[in-house]
């Protein structure tokens, strides 16, 4: 599964402006001289001792929201604050430069740092756009050799960067990468031989180069204190063998998740080792060759009966259905089951889903149609997050999943707090019926995959069904829209959405009126994406009061013109505002800049943009 | 009843690119192109609101379904994946073929066939009769039997006029029509 689901607070951006620059001496600070024969003692000053106390006391503060609070009380507390604060969270990587966080906060032990925006998942951001660990290693190097924790998401890695950290952190303990690229398995072997106190080692859709380096046989002899083992998107074969005595001796490994090169036979040879595991990725789930009739065939079942404590579920990657029901023994303890890379259909599915009372999470994919999804409604009543992928992720391709599977989730899973739907076809009705039936929803992601398609049974545009989940869904912080929207939807979004802190839009929307709604409307927006559509300069000059609170906004192919770009440079200086254009030929041009994406940034425009990215 | 190779595909194809451009250019052209169509086409939307999307797709409504870049919103690393997915082989394409005059209709699996020559000459072998050759300019003059097809948008066209992997995706079902009646779907210029 993927890592956001243990670190939803990462998503959100609370990373306050810094108020005065570097920390100095507060005027208030006088020393008094103690009494007695000791010239050289100075009592500490009232001041002083508020501080330690301070110091002790904050070190409980663990979130950081509070923690920005109290930086914010006064130049005392805000040196306190900085001097107890050990996690930090770097929003957007270009937003503050690695010297004023490592000038402010000197005893860090934990750090997530996150890149690219979210739109370059979609090739629409041209590689070798930015977002480089480089340079935040060098300052990490220098300042924090005691860090444990390291958090990546959207960052450009090098197997240099990763050979670096293995070197400079002794005592890291854990190492997460999240949609990054630019490394190898060669990268992967310097965090396997140096970094001796690895615990957690999760590699999640990166893109990770074969090197055909054997990274696995670089781990230490000695029995290590693994507990989580993620390398599920390592797209290159791995030395078995030693991956088996590796698991042998990690007697702490609760996560275990394989990559596609791991047969079913090989992942039998590693559950009966390690019948501790709580989450488990199950690799390919299919043999290496095919079993001839009558063959003994490997007992999976009592693999899976044996492994008591199994909870998550994933990987399936080239299953052959019939494999599937060896996990019967686990299904009734499941609370997150993974089948998004699983094409089985709806028979397939419901003698297994039907045994998950217990989940939570749920990710598939629309091959189980319709009635897959009523299997699943009827099924698992606990259900809080659910992901329905698309098999054939195209325009027009046959829907197997529709406003019914929608419906039937709604009415059963009235726990639910997460979706996100790819479908052909969609009414409001099924939509407003989820608004209704699940107020807990704090994410609504609906991708109706075809471009501008309205309501399929009464030709209307969505933007009904949408502005009731924003109107009924009072918890609502994460939106997606799709499907035909005019601007009366955006009008309910910036009425209803008063939570919201992400918003997604693509090919949506009539006039500037459309964006101004949001602009005007959504106070809490942190993050706004928005592709293709019709939306100018007057629009994006509604957002300006708003514009430093947030964490960035993205528009491409929309009609924003590179004066408009200009003015809002100007008159927001503290906002980066970069304007990306892809290739085009000689003799096009177009009024329009391609892409716009614009974040505050303490530090001013970034010395390391590319040709193709222009800072105004 | 020779079918040799005398469809001509290659002069019907339709491309994108300059002559002499290869296959693996034109997509990247198309994806260019189309990364501008569709804010105007907006305004279209509202009057065709029940038609399907590709009312947008000026440009290339003459290909086959080309993407837009980055759309629908799924990570590359998930649709290669799911790439060597079985399930559309498993499960074949069969379409309907009525032959006009016929009592009932038959099934073929569109799959089976690597091209025009081997499906027509399946057809003939199905209904015991002639469908002639193909030709761009005279259809399948002079024939008894002309098979046509229904293609996505319900519309009768004529089998042979679009490359065979756009055919494959396109069509619904087959109908083999006299030819006498087939006259009119001639692709004459």
């Amino acid at each position: 599964m993927s890592g956001s689901d243990n670190r939803s607070e990462m998503s959100e951006d609370e990373e306050l402006p810094d108020l005065g620059g570097d920390a100095t001496h507060s005027s208030n600070s006088t020393a008094v001289s103690g009494g007695g024969g000791d010239q050289n003692y100075v009592s500490p000053s009232p001041d002083q001792v508020l501080e330690n106390v301070l110091e002790n006391v904050l070190c409980f503060l663990t979130s950081r929201r509070d923690r920005n609070a109290a930086s914010l009380v006064c130049k005392s507390w805000y040196r306190a604050e900085a001097l107890t604060r050990s996690e930090l969270f770097i929003g957007n990587c270009y937003s503050v430069s690695p010297r004023r966080v490592t000038n402010r906060f000197r005893l860090v032990k934990a750090i997530a740092i996150k890149g690219k925006p979210r739109f370059s998942d979609f090739s629409l951001l041209p590689p070798d756009w930015g977002a480089h660990f480089g340079p935040w290693l060098s300052a990490m190097a220098r300042s924090y050799r005691a860090l444990e924790k390291l958090y990546l998401k959207r960052m450009s890695v090098t197997d240099e960067d990763l050979a670096i950290a293995a070197h400079s952190f002794p005592i890291l303990k854990e190492l997460v990468m999240v949609c990054c690229e630019g490394f190898g398995t060669s990268g992967l072997a310097s965090v396997a031989s140096e970094c001796r106190q690895i615990r957690v080692l999760e590699l999640m859709d990166s893109d990770i180069g074969d090197d055909e380096e054997d990274w696995i046989s670089c781990f230490p002899d000695n029995v290590t204190c693994l507990e989580s083992f993620i390398f599920d998107c390592v797209e290159a074969p791995i030395n078995f063998e030693a991956l088996e005595q590796l698991v042998a001796r990690s007697p702490s490994l609760k996560k275990l998740r394989l990559n596609c090169y791991i047969s079913i036979g090989q992942l039998y040879r590693l559950m009966i080792r390690a019948p501790q595991l709580t989450h488990l990725g199950t690799g390919s789930f299919s043999p290496l060759e095919i079993v001839a009739q009558g063959e003994q065939e490997l007992n999976y079942f009592s693999a899976f009966a044996a492994c008591k404590s199994l909870i998550c579920l994933s990987g399936f990657r080239e299953i052959i259905p019939d494999y599937l029901s060896a996990i019967y023994p686990v299904c009734g303890n499941l609370t997150s089951l993974n089948l998004s890379y699983a094409n089985i259909n709806a028979e397939q599915l419901k003698p297994v889903i039907c045994q998950c009372h217990k989940l939570q999470t749920f990710w598939v994919l629309d091959s189980v149609s319709d009635e897959g999804l009523q299997a699943v409604s009827a099924a698992c009543k606990d259900l809080r997050e659910l992901r329905v992928f698309p098999v054939q992720a195209l325009e027009d391709a046959e829907g197997p999943v529709s406003e019914v599977g929608l419906l039937a989730i709604s009415e059963g899973c009235r726990k639910l707090q997460s979706i996100l739907y790819f479908c052909q076809r969609m009414t409001n009705a099924a939509v407003v019926a989820m608004s209704k039936n699940c107020p807990d929803l704090v994410v609504f992601r609906l991708c109706i995959m075809g471009r501008h398609r309205p309501d399929h049974i009464t030709g209307e545009p969505m933007d009904e069904g949408f502005g009731a989940i924003v109107k009924n869904c009072k918890k609502l912080t994460r939106l997606a829209v799709s499907g035909l929207l005019t601007d009366r939807a955006f009008s309910y979004i910036g009425q209803y959405g008063k939570l919201l802190r992400t918003l997604s839009v693509a090919f949506a929307g009539n006039t500037d009126l459309g964006l101004k709604y949001l602009l005007e409307g959504c106070p809490k927006l942190q993050k706004l994406e928005i592709r293709d559509s019709p939306f100018g300069d007057s629009a994006l000059f509604a957002g300006l009061q708003h514009y430093y609170n947030m964490r960035f906004l993205w528009m491409s192919s929309c009609k924003v013109t590179r004066l408009g770009c200009e003015e809002i440079a100007r008159q927001l200086p503290g906002l980066v505002v970069e304007v990306i254009t892809r290739d085009r030929e000689e003799n096009e041009t177009s009024e329009y800049v391609d892409t716009l994406y614009m974040y505050r940034s303490l530090d001013g425009p970034r010395a390391d943009a590319p040709r193709f990215v222009h800072i105004l | 009843m020779a079918h040799e190779n005398e469809l001509n595909l290659k002069a019907t194809e339709l491309r994108l690119g300059l002559p002499g451009t290869d296959e693996s250019e034109d997509m990247v052209s198309i994806a260019k192109n189309n990364k501008r169509a569709s804010p105007e086409s907006v305004e279209d939307s509202g009057s065709k609101a029940n038609s399907a999307a590709k009312s947008g797709d000026h440009e290339t409504s003459s290909a086959s379904k080309a993407q837009i870049v980055g759309w629908p919103p799924v990570r590359s690393y998930r649709k290669n994946n799911l790439q060597s997915k079985k399930a559309e082989s498993e499960s074949g394409m069969y379409v309907k073929v009525s032959m006009d005059g016929a009592p009932y209709l038959r099934k073929v699996d569109l799959k089976v066939y690597n091209g025009y020559p081997e499906l027509l000459m399946a057809l003939e072998n199905m209904f015991k009769l002639s469908i002639g050759e193909y030709s761009e300019r005279e259809g399948y003059e002079g024939s008894e039997y002309a098979p046509a097809y229904e293609d996505k948008d319900g519309d009768l066209m004529l089998v042979g006029d679009v490359p065979w992997d756009m055919f494959m995706s396109s069509c619904k079902r087959l109908r083999i029509m006299r030819g006498s009646e087939a006259k009119g779907l001639g692709c004459a210029v």
